[in-house]
C-alpha cells in the first residue's frame, strides 16, 4: 500500500455533493499533479462529515484542518498555500457560529459542534473512502463477522445483542435482541434478513448518510444477523431517491462477493448469505415492515395486519427479521467490543448513542451522534450553536409526522426514547426541526397532516377519511374560518385514529396535531376567537399597517394592486384593511420599513 | 417511428431480464420509466404480458407509487421540496413563485413541454434548505426571488 504524507479528505455526501464537492475533487486532482504532488498527497472522497451548512468541506490530515464552503476557485491557493507551502488558508477556516472562534488552531474534534459527540453508527463517516473494502477492513471492518462466524454461536450473537441494550432506531424502539431471538425461533427452510433503508420521514438523513459514507458497515451487520437468526438470503430496501447511496451499496455488495465476505462458504465456515437491493418508488407507507415486504414482492405498498409477525411468516411467507439502517450501523461495533461497552454508553433504557438530523432554523443544520440522555439544550445551543438571526427559540419538533413538537419549557429534558414519548413526541428516525419565533404552531400541524393525507395508503378508513377531516379542520382554523369547538373535535378524532388504525402510519399520525394543541393550545385559540396569528405566518389572518415611520412617499400605494393604500404625499398614508388582500407588496417594496404585520 | 422501436425493444429485453424473478413488476416498471419516461397503456400491457400477470395487477403497482408516471413529463422536471426543513424555511413560496412564473399548477407540465413542476418529500439535503432540484441539478439557499433568473438558464 502506497504512504502518502497528506490526505484531503472531500465530502462527498448528498449535502455537499449538491453544493458541488465533486468538481472540487477533479480541481484537486488536476492541481495536485500539476504540483508534482500525487506521489504525496491523496485525495479522497469521503462520507457525510456532518456540518452540512459549512458545505462543501474540505479536511487535510495529518493536520485535520476545516476548511468550510469551499469553492472550486480556492483550490488551488489551497493546494499551493496549505499542501506545498504548509501554511493554512486563514480566510477559508471554518469559523465557530457560536464564539466566532477561528478553527485555524484547533483540530476538528475541538471545534464546539463535534466535542460532544460520541460516534458508533457513523464512526466511519467522513473518515474512510466508502467505495474502498480496503480502507474498511483497515478500520476493523468484517473483524466482528469474523468473530461471530468463527468464535461465536448464534445463540451468544442474539445474547450479546440483547445484553447490550440496542433498540431500534427507526423510531419504535423496538429490543433489537428480542427480535432476532423471535425470528431464530421459527422453523423454516428460508429466512430472510431484511435492511429497511426506506427512509421517508421528512428532515431525516441519517440512514443516507451511513449507507453513503460507509455501506459495509451495514452489509457486515446483515451478515451477522443472518447467521444469527438463520438466514441465507438478505435484502435492502433503499429509496430509489438515494442514487449515491443505492450506487455505494451496489459496489460494496460486488466487493465484498469478491472478498469472499458474502457468498457461499463465508470465512469458510457453513455459513452462506447474500445480499439484493430493492428500489422503493416513492411510497412513504413502504417504512412500515409489512408494506415494505409487499413492496420487495413487486406489489403495492399497502401493510397488512400483524399477527402473523414478519418472525412467523414474513417475505414471500418465510420467517423475516427487519431493521433499520442505523441499529444495523452499531451491531458490528456491539460485537467486536462487547454488551459492556454498549451499556457503558447513555442510559439505563437507552443505551449506545443515537444520530439526529438538525435542520429548521437552527446555525448549525447537520448530522450529530450523541449518547442518548444528553439533555435536548445541549444538542440545540452547544453543538447546533443556537437559532440564526437573533430569532427566538420556539419548539422543537421530533419524529418526524408522527412526532411532536417539545417546547422551550422541557428543554432540559434528557433525549431518550421513553422521555420523549412521555412529552407526546417521540424519537422516531432522529429528524430534529428546530421552530423559531417566526413558525406558527397550527400551520406546522397542518403541514403534518396534509403529508399523512397524502401518503396514506387508503387501505383502513380511519387513516384514510379521519386524517382527511382533520387535515380540513386545520385548513379553516389556518384560513380564520375556525369555529368554537375545533379544537375538541381534532382532539376526538385524533384519539379515535389512534386507537383504530391499521399500521403505525395512522396510528401516530394525530400525534403532531395532540402535542401542538398540549404545548400551544393558545395559538389555536387566537385563530379561533380572536382571528389572529400569533407568529405572524397564517397569511389569512395578517393585517398590514403602516406605522409613524412613513415619509409618505407613495410608492406603496403604487404598488398596491388592489388601491387599498390611501394618503396624500408626505403624509403617513393608511391601509384600508376591507380591500386588502394581504400580497405583502407594500412591505416588500417600502424603504423604510413602516410597515409591519399585525 | 425508429426511435420507438428501439425503445420497446429495451422494454422486451428488460422483461426478459427480469422474467422468472420474484416481484419483478417494480424493478421493470422502474426501467419502462427510464426508458420512456412514464409508462402508458401499452408498455403496461406489455408488461403484463411478459411477466405472465395481468394488467390490473401493474396499473395497481404504478398507481400506487409515486415515481411512477402515466402522462409524459417535460424537459425539464423541476422538484421544490417541501420536507419539514425546507418548509419551516420558506420553500413553499419559492414553490409559489415558479408556479407563477411558470404559469402552470403544481404537478403540471408547461404547454411547450419545457418544465413539469413538481413538489417533492425531503431530498435529504436539509442542509441547504430552501433546496430544489431541476433535473440532476441541485439549488440550495434559495429565495423567491432567484427564481425567475435560475428558470431562465433553461
Amino acid at each position: 500500500m502506497d504512504l502518502y504524507r497528506a490526505h484531503v479528505l472531500v465530502c462527498g455526501g448528498t449535502g455537499c455533493t449538491s453544493s458541488g464537492s465533486a468538481k472540487l475533487i477533479e480541481r484537486f486532482e488536476e492541481q495536485i499533479a500539476a504540483n508534482g504532488l500525487d506521489k504525496e498527497v491523496k485525495v479522497v472522497r469521503t462520507g457525510c462529515f456532518g456540518l452540512c451548512e459549512a458545505g462543501p468541506v474540505v479536511i487535510i490530515y495529518p493536520e485535520g484542518t476545516f476548511y468550510s464552503r469551499v469553492k472550486v476557485e480556492d483550490v488551488d491557493e489551497i493546494v499551493t498555500e496549505h499542501l506545498l507551502k504548509g501554511r493554512k488558508v486563514q480566510h477559508l477556516v471554518y469559523v465557530d457560529h457560536k464564539t466566532h472562534e477561528s478553527s485555524v488552531q484547533k483540530s476538528l474534534a475541538e471545534i464546539g459542534f463535534y466535542k460532544k459527540q460520541e460516534r458508533i453508527a457513523l464512526r466511519n463517516c467522513g473518515v474512510i473512502d466508502p467505495e474502498n473494502i480496503d480502507e474498511y477492513i483497515a478500520f476493523d471492518g468484517y473483524q466482528a463477522l469474523g468473530k461471530a462466524l468463527t468464535e461465536m454461536t448464534p445463540e451468544q450473537v442474539i445474547d450479546e445483542v440483547l445484553k447490550s441494550g440496542l433498540r431500534g432506531r427507526g423510531g419504535a424502539g423496538f429490543p433489537t435482541g428480542k427480535k432476532w431471538q423471535f425470528a431464530r425461533a421459527s422453523q423454516a427452510e428460508h429466512k430472510y434478513f431484511v435492511c429497511n433503508a426506506d427512509e421517508g420521514d421528512p428532515g431525516a438523513f441519517m440512514d443516507r448518510s451511513l449507507l453513503e459514507g460507509d455501506p459495509h458497515a451495514i452489509l457486515e451487520a446483515m451478515a451477522i444477523g443472518g447467521y444469527a437468526i438463520g438466514a441465507d438470503e438478505g435484502w435492502i430496501y433503499v429509496r430509489a431517491e438515494y442514487p449515491i447511496a443505492v450506487k455505494r451499496l451496489e459496489k460494496a455488495i460486488e466487493q465484498a462477493r469478491e472478498y469472499g465476505l458474502l457468498g457461499k462458504n463465508i470465512f469458510g465456515t457453513d455459513f452462506s448469505f447474500d445480499i439484493h437491493i430493492r428500489l422503493g418508488a416513492g411510497a412513504f407507507v413502504c417504512g412500515e415492515e409489512t408494506a415494505l415486504m409487499a413492496s420487495i414482492e413487486g406489489r403495492r405498498g399497502e401493510p397488512r395486519p400483524k399477527p402473523p409477525f414478519p418472525a412467523v411468516k414474513g417475505l414471500f411467507e418465510s420467517p423475516t427479521n427487519i431493521n433499520n439502517v442505523e441499529t444495523l450501523g452499531n451491531v458490528a461495533q456491539i460485537i467486536l467490543k462487547g454488551a459492556d461497552w454498549f451499556r457503558s454508553i447513555g442510559t439505563e433504557k437507552s443505551t449506545g448513542t443515537k444520530v439526529f438530523a438538525l435542520g429548521g432554523k437552527i446555525n448549525n443544520t447537520g448530522l450529530v451522534e450523541v449518547p442518548m440522555g444528553v439533555p435536548l439544550r445541549t444538542i440545540i445551543e452547544d453543538i447546533g450553536g443556537g437559532i440564526p438571526n437573533g430569532k427566538k427559540f420556539k419548539a422543537v419538533q421530533t419524529g418526524g409526522p408522527s412526532g411532536g413538537c417539545i417546547p422551550a419549557s422541557l428543554l432540559d429534558i434528557p433525549v431518550e426514547y421513553d422521555t420523549l414519548t412521555s412529552v407526546g413526541a417521540m424519537m422516531g428516525s432522529g429528524g430534529m426541526i428546530v421552530l423559531d419565533e417566526d413558525n406558527c404552531m397550527v400551520d406546522i400541524a397542518r403541514f403534518f397532516l396534509d403529508f399523512t393525507v397524502d401518503e396514506s395508503c387508503g387501505k383502513c378508513t380511519p387513516c384514510r377519511i379521519g386524517t382527511r377531516r382533520m387535515l380540513e379542520i386545520l385548513e379553516r382554523i389556518t384560513e380564520g374560518k375556525g369555529e368554537e369547538g375545533d379544537i375538541e373535535k381534532l382532539e376526538n378524532l385524533a384519539e379515535n385514529i389512534k386507537n383504530s388504525a391499521l399500521c403505525g402510519l395512522g396510528q401516530t399520525a394525530p400525534n403532531p396535531v395532540l402535542s401542538t394543541i398540549k404545548f400551544f393550545r393558545d395559538e389555536y385559540e387566537a385563530h379561533i376567537k380572536e382571528k389572529r396569528c400569533p407568529a405572524h405566518h397564517c397569511q389569512a389572518l395578517l393585517n398590514y399597517v403602516i406605522t409613524d415611520k412613513c415619509r409618505g412617499c407613495t410608492l406603496c400605494a403604487r404598488k398596491c394592486p388592489v388601491g387599498a393604500i390611501t394618503g396624500t404625499v408626505k403624509e403617513k398614508h393608511v391601509i384600508d384593511t376591507a380591500k386588502c388582500i394581504k400580497c405583502g407588496q407594500c412591505m416588500a417594496n417600502c424603504k423604510f420599513g413602516a410597515i409591519i404585520k399585525d | 417511428m425508429p426511435d420507438n422501436k428501439e425503445k420497446y425493444a429495451k422494454l422486451q429485453e428488460s422483461i426478459a431480464k427480469h422474467k422468472g424473478e420474484r416481484g419483478a413488476v417494480m424493478p421493470v416498471l422502474q426501467e419502462a420509466m427510464n426508458i420512456f419516461g412514464y409508462v402508458p397503456q401499452d408498455v403496461q400491457e406489455m408488461i403484463a404480458d411478459g411477466l405472465g400477470t395481468t394488467l390490473s395487477e401493474v396499473y395497481g403497482v404504478s398507481t400506487f407509487y409515486s415515481q411512477f408516471s402515466l402522462e409524459p413529463k417535460g424537459e425539464h422536471v423541476i422538484g421544490v421540496c417541501l420536507g419539514t426543513a425546507c418548509y419551516v424555511k420558506g420553500s413553499q413560496k419559492v414553490l409559489d413563485r415558479i408556479s407563477e412564473e411558470l404559469k402552470i399548477e403544481v404537478g403540471r407540465t408547461t404547454k411547450d413541454g419545457k418544465f413539469t413542476l413538481n413538489a417533492t418529500r425531503c431530498l435529504g439535503a436539509c442542509g441547504l434548505a430552501p433546496v430544489m432540484m431541476i433535473g440532476d441539478e441541485v439549488y440550495g439557499r434559495l429565495t423567491p426571488d432567484e427564481v425567475p433568473g435560475i428558470l431562465a438558464k433553461y
